[in-house]
């Protein structure tokens, strides 16, 4: 390939062969999702040990479908979906095709779904749009929770700078947020009230439905961020009863970079991303149709899966939480009690820093989370677990243990084996430090 | 790591001879007001360094949030200590009780046995087990005299695997390895005050307790100007002073409690003696009775030969052979024997100037 590619002429007939390649390949055979997983999750030796990973709230792996899906439409699909020509006709009938799958997921119509570069972007046109839109009409009121993700609450307080008024309503002690202390904090020019369905830390549900219906009824638009609800539990924006939601594809094993806002017909808000027409003028910039495509056959996988992924993952994850709590002395689970994400459990570990138990679990071949990684990849105390009312101490002990759709009983039981000796080491390190009064010291 | 050549060329060289290297870095201040900040150490550019050089030797890379750690044992008594009028090393607390306490336990955490950092000296274990701490190989380069209150414990746990290089050919080995920092300038300021305005640091940071404006008086009292503040001084300074008396003059004293800055001529900053208080020996033990040592008083200044006296536990005299220029209060006195580090302490003050 090297040498082809030095010459010109070489380089076309690469170019040729290449085309061929792939040709065939859409001919081959695909290895099933368990062959691939199989082999890349547990068995692969990745700098020397084999690895297994607790990290799907973060993000998934790409279901091997999608990969197929994406790859070909990149290879096939180059058209822009906003051309007149047949190029342009193929892309958006693939990009319809999308949307379609995709409403049927979370129950909506296709129109009423408006294709983005992910969660966080949906999450800043559904609260920066509204804004926009109603401003104008003296809204000048804001609504939402303590725990929600960075993309609502840091642009909520961009907004506080420009003279809005934010309520931000703390959960209670198990990650919940009650229905009625939102519905207090509803004032007469209260524009939106954003009220995420799965917490992406603690994995507790919150009472969306219940919340919209009040603030619907007093003229207040609902949005709900359900990035860590979709494709774990059935989600239906008509039961949830609100006027917009966004959903992020890499949650639920689709590809990065796409993501999408369910806008319910005729909630008013502007564009936030300006420019040409694409998707109804509601976002402009040419489509991403090799992501929306990954995004809707991951949409497709969710749909026919979701029950039985949900039943399998909640029997790991209470495997997991159990043996967690039973194999480690003092730790305590963040959220118990509540109606969780099949795949999640936050666990705290008392008289250990988090931060240290992660790195000496990936050290094992773990991959965990604490709370939310900030831009250098540090570990900041969990704003969620503040909160909620936990101690200081107690928002920097909590591990988050988030299992998925290629997840084994065996790196499970790997993992609560390999906790015990990890937690004493670092339990005795802390006693250590505690018996030693030159570790202490402080400068004179 | 901390995304410099000397640390990165340590990992490279454990990596190198076969060692199961982590990389650990230290995220020291806060990072997120976004602020870029160029040519110091640790920012966030130098943790992605950091990253990108342990991705080149195949290690894990990990950055640990050490803000509140280092706010209160680095920048916290760096401000007390300009509040009080004396001139403060943080660099020294940092290592000492910060990277040789809090990153020693975390890697000890990780089942490491060792920590290893890019600084310029050199440790040795004697026939007795017991450590010795010397200076660089690279005078021009040689940190022992921030490292000088390392314990016994600590030093048996530490390793310093460009200690014995000279600069060029930590270069020269980061180059031919192609690790991405090979040609980064080396930092300068203190990190945490990246445009080295320590006063502006000092008045933020202190707020209410920024020292006041004063007076500026000669040995025998007399008033001569005002200034703004004792923490915009340090001993031996000339620069600043905003006076016109036609003959050059130094700070030689800053009196916190008084607001006030004491000035001289340049012979009045010669002085023959100091009181040392905080003393740690390397060893683990105190002298008995007066030993003969070379004591330096700064950073990259020569060591004067002197005799040091243990008064107690903590507090040493020294008494050198010929006058030093500008003994500062704040400043570490660290006293060698060759180029071994016999152990040191914070100078507390000169003794009276020797007057000519």
């Amino acid at each position: 390939m090297v040498q082809l590619s030095r010459s010109g002429s070489c380089r076309v007939a690469t170019t040729q062969r290449r085309a061929g390649v792939y040709g065939k390949a859409g001919n081959l055979s695909r290895p099933s999702s368990a062959a691939i997983y199989g082999r890349w999750y547990d068995l692969r030796v990745d700098s020397g040990r084999a690895r297994a990973y607790f990290d799907h709230n973060a993000t998934t792996p790409v279901d091997p479908e999608v990969i197929a899906g994406v790859a070909a439409t990149m290879r096939d699909e180059f058209g822009n979906a906003s051309s007149v020509h047949h190029f342009g006709q193929r892309a958006k009938a693939r990009l319809e095709e999308a949307r379609e799958q995709l409403a049927a997921l979370i129950g909506a119509s296709p129109a009423e779904l408006v294709f983005t570069s992910g969660g966080t972007e949906a999450d800043n046109f559904a609260i920066r749009g509204v804004a926009e839109a109603l401003e104008p009409l003296g809204r000048r009121h804001l609504v939402t929770t303590a725990i929600e993700h960075e993309a609502v609450l840091t642009t909520m307080r961009a907004l506080e700078r420009r003279g809005w008024r934010v309520t931000r309503v703390n959960p209670d002690r198990s990650g919940v947020v009650s229905a009625e202390a939102l519905e207090a904090a509803l004032a007469p020019d209260t524009a939106l009230l954003s009220l995420m369905h799965a917490n992406n830390e603690v994995g507790t549900l919150q009472p969306v439905a219940a919340c919209a219906a009040v603030a619907r009824s007093r003229g207040v638009l609902v949005h709900t961020d359900a990035v860590q609800s979709v494709g774990k539990v059935p989600v239906d924006v008509r039961d949830l009863d609100v006027d917009l939601l966004t959903l992020s594809g890499h949650k639920f094993y689709g590809p990065k970079g796409v993501g999408a806002l369910w806008i319910r017909r005729g909630t008013r808000l502007l564009a936030t991303m300006t420019g040409g027409k694409q998707e109804r003028s509601r976002r402009a910039g040419t489509e991403n149709v090799p992501g929306i495509v990954g995004l809707g056959i991951a949409a497709h996988l969710a749909a026919t899966r979701l029950e039985e992924d949900g039943a399998a993952q909640t029997v790991l994850r209470d495997v997991l939480e159990q043996g967690v709590l039973a194999a480690v002395a003092e730790t305590h689970v963040n959220g118990q009690g509540q109606a969780r994400v099949p795949n999640t459990t936050n666990i705290g570990f008392a008289g250990i820093e988090a931060e240290s138990l992660l790195i000496a679990l990936d050290l094992e071949g773990f991959a965990v989370s604490t709370g939310s990684a900030c831009s250098s990849g540090t570990l900041e105390p969990s704003h969620v677990l503040k909160a909620m009312g936990l101690s200081l101490h107690d928002t920097q002990n909590a591990l988050r243990l988030s299992v998925g759709r290629h997840t084994t009983r065996d790196q499970v039981d790997r993992l609560i084996a390999a906790l015990p000796a990890i937690t004493e080491r670092l339990r005795a390190l802390t006693d250590r430090r505690a018996a030693i009064p030159g570790a202490d010291r402080r400068p004179a | 790591m901390s995304g410099g050549v000397d640390s990165s060329v340590a990992a490279a060289l454990l990596a190198e001879q076969g060692h199961d290297v982590i990389g650990l870095s230290m995220q020291l201040y806060d990072q997120r007001d976004g602020q870029p900040r160029f040519g110091t150490c640790c920012t966030i550019d130098d943790l992605h360094d950091a990253r990108r050089v342990a991705t080149r030797l195949g290690v894990p890379h990990y950055i640990i949030n050490f803000e509140s750690h280092f706010h209160a044992r680095v920048v916290t008594p760096f401000v007390d200590e300009y509040v009080a009028g004396r001139t403060p090393i943080p660099c020294t607390r940092c290592n000492s009780d910060v990277k040789f306490v809090t990153l020693l336990e975390r890697s000890a955490g990780l089942q490491a046995d060792r920590l290893a950092t890019g600084h310029y000296v050199q440790s040795r274990q004697d026939a007795h087990g017991a450590w010795h701490l010397h200076r660089g190989a690279d005078p021009g380069k040689d940190q022992s005299y921030f490292l000088f209150a390392l314990t016994q414990d600590q030093l048996s746990r530490a390793l310093f695997p460009v200690g014995h290089l000279d600069k060029a050919s930590v270069r020269a080995y980061a180059l031919d390895r192609q690790l991405p920092v090979a040609l980064k300038p080396d930092s300068q300021e203190i990190c945490f005050v990246p445009d080295g305005d320590q006063a502006a640091f000092v008045a933020r940071a202190a707020g209410a307790r920024t020292p006041g404006p004063g007076r500026i008086v000669d040995r025998e009292g007399r008033v001569l100007g005002t200034h703004g503040g004792v923490h915009r001084f340090t001993v031996g300074q000339r620069k600043g002073l905003q006076l016109s008396v036609g003959v050059p003059l130094y700070v030689v004293a800053i009196d916190a409690t008084a607001e006030q800055v004491t000035v001289g001529p340049r012979s009045a900053l010669e002085q023959r003696a100091a009181r040392i208080d905080g003393v740690q020996w390397i060893a683990g033990r105190t002298p008995e009775g007066p030993i003969q040592a070379e004591v330096q008083i700064r950073h990259r200044h020569a060591p004067g030969a002197a005799t040091v006296l243990a008064v107690d536990a903590t507090q040493v005299e020294v008494q050198f052979a010929e006058p030093q220029y500008a003994i500062t209060p704040g400043q570490a006195a660290v006293f060698y024997h060759g180029d071994e580090v016999l152990g040191g302490g914070w100078i507390a003050s000169p003794a009276a100037p020797v007057r000519r």
